[in-house]
């Protein structure tokens, strides 16, 4: 199980490698980038001979091979450079970030979890039935929405005019402040989730060892509970993963909406102050999280599902 | 005859389609006495394992029991309630299916799949059921079971699965085993192997066996009457034996000449296999009259329109044509 | 097996998302194309802060604005922006998508390689925040937004491109087409494509809600198109800071993204069924 652990975690270094050279190209080698882009904003008009100093802090004219040689040196050893704006090292700040991000995406995951998972299992088992449709058309309701509008809607409703919680800000970390994001985060996974479900299950329902099953004389509920959920669950995980996985990314906005101080939320801003190395952490972070989310994807498959040990 | 084990009459099994409602089987009638072992042969898509599945209460949509009766022991079965068949099921009744591969649950120990039944039918706990179903591994005789029974389906050979879901289909000593194309999927070396393992265990525990198949070779072996089905229709019935020596309907007649037989050809010289030409109809467009009429050598006009009934013939059984009789 | 019995199709799926689907989308196509005739009035110029907002009545169906613009209004002319921003994002990822698909799927080798590492890049990078980065090099503005949005998301299109060319590829006609003295690029476009054409366009339907979405997500960040010409996400924008005082501001442009989304996702899973009846509701 460990050594598993270790080879897939050693998987997640040349993808990561990958995208730290796309965000090195991206960032470093586009004209109009850094120091130019520090100039654009109309704000501060830089001297061009604080520009050439600044130029040479930066070794933005060395060759570029060097550059990224040491741009990666030092994303490694977790150096992720001085942000323009705040002069602190951008890991110290994202440290900052983390926790409130990871406590959104786990709270939103949660409730796509829970509610996706139970209204896809009960729709699949009474197909054509009213929850059947209602569960469904939520689903594909829920897909639509625009999670901020979404957000804004029931930020309304319940902070505002039934002032049942707070309307935003991270408070006390408690859950109430956490309610609403979670909710306007969670319901895309959640349809997604719905649908999924109810697909996996229908699938499992008509798979042939369901039929062994019911032969034996078994009651459709034990043929469930000992042969369906399983197997469904196999099919559902890898959409939790993929959801799970990017929702710290998706979480930009609905951040941003609540006033979440989550890596989303630092990354937007950054974006407007051009605090370009704050950017490029942000987008490290939230890329290294859907690594690791999906290679606990992969090992929870290794746990329930005995073909793929033995492979 | 004492009252058969298994009696059909007239069954009729449904299908609904695109706003017609299709005959996928109709007037399909046969008995099968206790222990006896009864074949059903056909083509795929001829209805017989759906008559397989109406016997265990297992049609589903969009196929469904449209008439006719089965009666298991005297007692009528085709309309008892869910909670009762399922207490038939298993118990009484039990099934082998076709695809070892797939008819097993892939994430559950084979151990396990067996020991349910006894947890089913039998209230036993756990433990016990883990035991018997390590016993039950024994006598299919899959090789140290001791250790077999934690194992994954994924992890056995197809002959071995199909052991499994013979321990399965056997642990609770059902009145009657319904073996759907059973050894269909596995390698010709292995098919024997089953089949005679199934013969015998079911022999002496005296479970009577309906074996499916489209090999009449292998039915007429293992079997003591066979009837044949073609088109949704039985069209022939008969003692095992008697099938072979005189097959009376021109379908049956056109099966056995398409077995290849050792020494025959010593006997006869070298001949071609013969075939049936033409293809089997579908089910949206059966024929009028005889449905093997566009296939049969010896038709004439009254086959196109008149459906022929059942004739007995002189020793025991029935066949279904114009011409005979 | 012999329960396969030879049905004919039991029922066409597919129906009522197809047409429910159809006519939200036609709705918002037409509104867009129709804006200067079936607007009550100019979406940028028509300001009188003596009409400022007015909660929905029967002179102003939306209601107005804080400059007392007319909300129905701007959501009609709005339509246009955030139709052809998804419209055209969505072209470029189908065609980014596709062609490197097709030819990975095709040459194989090395390129496959370097494609397949691609795709799996894109995947891991959420596409927001991949298209957050791109604005941030790239400046806010439409044009911007365009770039940003049509270079994020086309691997599935590539996905499966790719895969139907490999199996086309072991059915033999791609061998066959080579024998008849076919060139690649012809074989890729005339044997290929019209092959890939349906799974392609229930893609683009889809992606083209995500689109829609993702436009109003960065407008709504103030990235997207500047106030004073109105995207439903830059309304929404502009609309947050009001929204205890007049909250219709809100409602109606979130409503019309709703709904236009909704339509291309029921047009998709019904195209979907339609085309390919045996599949089931499955993303991802």
């Amino acid at each position: 199980m460990l050594l598993v652990l270790g080879r897939r975690l050693a998987n997640i270094i040349p993808t990561m490698l990958a995208v730290v050279a796309l965000v090195f190209l991206l960032f470093s080698v586009l004209p109009g980038s850094f120091i130019s882009g520090m100039n654009e904003d109309g704000r501060s008009t830089i001297d061009p001979a604080v520009m050439e100093r600044m130029r040479k802090e930066m070794g933005l004219d060395d060759p570029l091979i060097e550059r990224f040689a040491k741009y990666v040196a030092a994303t490694a050893t977790g150096d992720l450079g001085i942000s323009f704006r705040t002069r602190e090292p951008v890991t110290k700040m994202l440290a900052g970030r983390i926790w409130p991000s990871l406590k959104l995406v786990f709270a939103a995951m949660t409730f796509a979890i829970l509610v996706g998972v139970t209204l896809g299992f009960l729709a699949a088992l009474k197909p054509g039935s009213l929850i059947d449709t209602a569960a469904m058309v939520g689903a594909i309701s829920g897909l639509s929405l625009s999670q901020f509008w979404f957000g804004l809607m029931l930020m309304y409703l319940f902070a505002l005019k039934l002032q049942w919680l707070p309307s935003f800000g991270y408070g006390d970390g408690g859950l109430r402040n956490l309610i609403l994001p979670a909710i306007a985060l969670g319901v895309g996974p959640m349809a997604l989730l719905a649908r999924t479900t109810r697909a996996a299950v229908l699938d499992v329902l008509n798979a042939d060892f369901v039929r062994t099953a019911r032969s034996k004389g078994m009651s459709e509920r034990r043929v469930v509970e000992w042969h369906v959920l399983r197997n469904a669950l196999v099919l559902v995980i890898t959409i939790v993963g993929l959801q799970f996985g990017s929702l710290m990314g998706q979480a930009v906005v609905v951040e941003k909406l609540f006033a979440w101080p989550g890596v989303g939320s630092l990354m937007v801003d950054s974006v407007f102050q051009r605090d370009m190395p704050t950017v490029q952490g942000c987008i490290l972070m939230i890329v290294l999280f859907f690594l690791v989310i999906n290679t606990l994807v992969d090992l929870a498959y290794v746990v329930i599902d005995p073909r793929i040990r033995y492979r | 005859m004492t009252t058969p084990l298994l009696k059909v009459e007239n069954l009729r099994i449904a299908l609904a389609g695109d706003g017609v409602t299709y005959d996928a089987v109709e007037n399909v009638s046969f008995e099968i006495g206790r222990g006896e072992a009864f074949g059903l042969v056909g083509e795929s898509g001829c209805g017989k394992s759906i008559t397989a599945l109406s016997v265990m209460g297992l049609l589903r949509r969009p196929l469904s029991l449209a008439g006719g009766r089965v009666i298991l022991d005297g007692k009528e079965i085709q309309n008892v309630s869910a909670a009762e068949m399922r207490r038939l099921r298993g118990k009484r009744i039990a099934m082998i299916f076709q695809e070892p591969m797939t008819a097993l649950n892939p994430l559950s120990p084979v151990g396990r799949q067996i020991a349910e039944m006894f947890v089913l039918h039998q209230g036993a706990n756990w433990n016990e059921a883990m035991d018997r179903a390590e016993d039950a591994l024994r006598q299919v005789r899959v090789p140290s079971p001791e250790r077999r029974i934690k194992d994954y389906p994924h992890q056995l050979s197809g002959g071995m699965r199909q052991r499994v879901m013979i321990a399965i289909a056997l642990a609770c000593g059902p009145d009657l085993l319904v073996a759907d194309e059973p050894t269909t999927a596995l390698d010709v070396t292995v098919q024997a192997e089953i089949i005679d393992l199934m013969a015998e265990l079911c022999a002496a525990k005296g479970t009577a066996v309906l074996m499916i198949s489209h090999d009449l070779g292998l039915v007429a072996n293992m079997c003591q009457r066979v009837a044949v089905m073609y088109a949704g229709r039985i069209v022939e019935s008969q003692v095992a034996d008697a099938i072979f020596a005189a097959p009376t309907h021109p379908y049956t007649q056109g099966l056995i000449d398409s077995l290849p037989r050792l020494g025959e050809r010593a006997r006869r010289g070298r001949q071609k296999l013969r075939e049936i030409s033409g293809v089997v109809p579908s089910i949206a467009n059966y024929p009028a009259g005889c449905r093997f009429n566009p296939r049969c050598p010896a038709v004439t006009e009254v086959c196109r329109s008149v459906v022929p009934e059942a004739t007995p013939l002189p020793a025991e059984g029935v066949v279904r044509c114009h011409h005979h009789g | 097996m012999s329960l396969a019995l030879k049905l004919p199709r039991l029922r066409l799926k597919g129906g009522s998302s197809l047409w429910v689907g159809g006519g939200l989308v036609a709705i918002a196509i037409s509104s867009a194309i129709l804006a200067p005739w079936i607007a009550l009035t100019d979406p940028v110029l028509d300001a009188n802060l003596m009409n400022a907002e007015l909660p929905p009545s029967w002179e102003f169906p939306f209601g107005t604005d804080a400059q007392g613009r007319d909300i129905y209004s701007r959501i009609v002319w709005g339509a246009r922006v955030s139709l052809s921003v998804g419209i055209i994002s969505q072209i470029c990822n189908s065609l980014i998508g596709v062609t490197l698909g097709l030819t990975a799927g095709y040459w194989g080798g090395w390129w496959d390689d370097v494609v397949s590492g691609l795709t799996n890049l894109m995947l891991a990078i959420p596409s927001l925040v991949f298209a957050l980065a791109i604005m941030a090099i790239l400046g806010p503005g439409l044009v911007s937004l365009v770039i940003a949005l049509g270079l994020t998301s086309w691997s599935y299109s590539c996905r499966i491109a790719r895969a139907q060319v490999l199996s086309l590829k072991s059915q033999g006609y791609i061998q066959a087409a080579r024998i008849l003295g076919y060139g690649d690029l012809r074989i890729m476009f005339t044997q290929v494509l019209p092959n890939i054409l349906g799974p392609l366009i229930v893609i683009a339907t889809l992606g083209m809600g995500g689109a829609i979405l993702a436009e109003a997500a960065l407008s709504f960040l103030g990235l997207g198109i500047r106030p004073p010409f109105p995207s439903w996400g830059s309304m929404l924008s502009e609309a947050r800071d009001q929204i205890t005082t007049a909250p219709w501001l809100s409602v109606f442009p979130g409503l019309a993204i709703f709904f236009t989304v909704l339509g291309l996702n029921l047009l998709g899973d019904g195209l979907r069924d339609y085309l390919d009846p045996q599949s089931t509701t499955r993303r991802g």
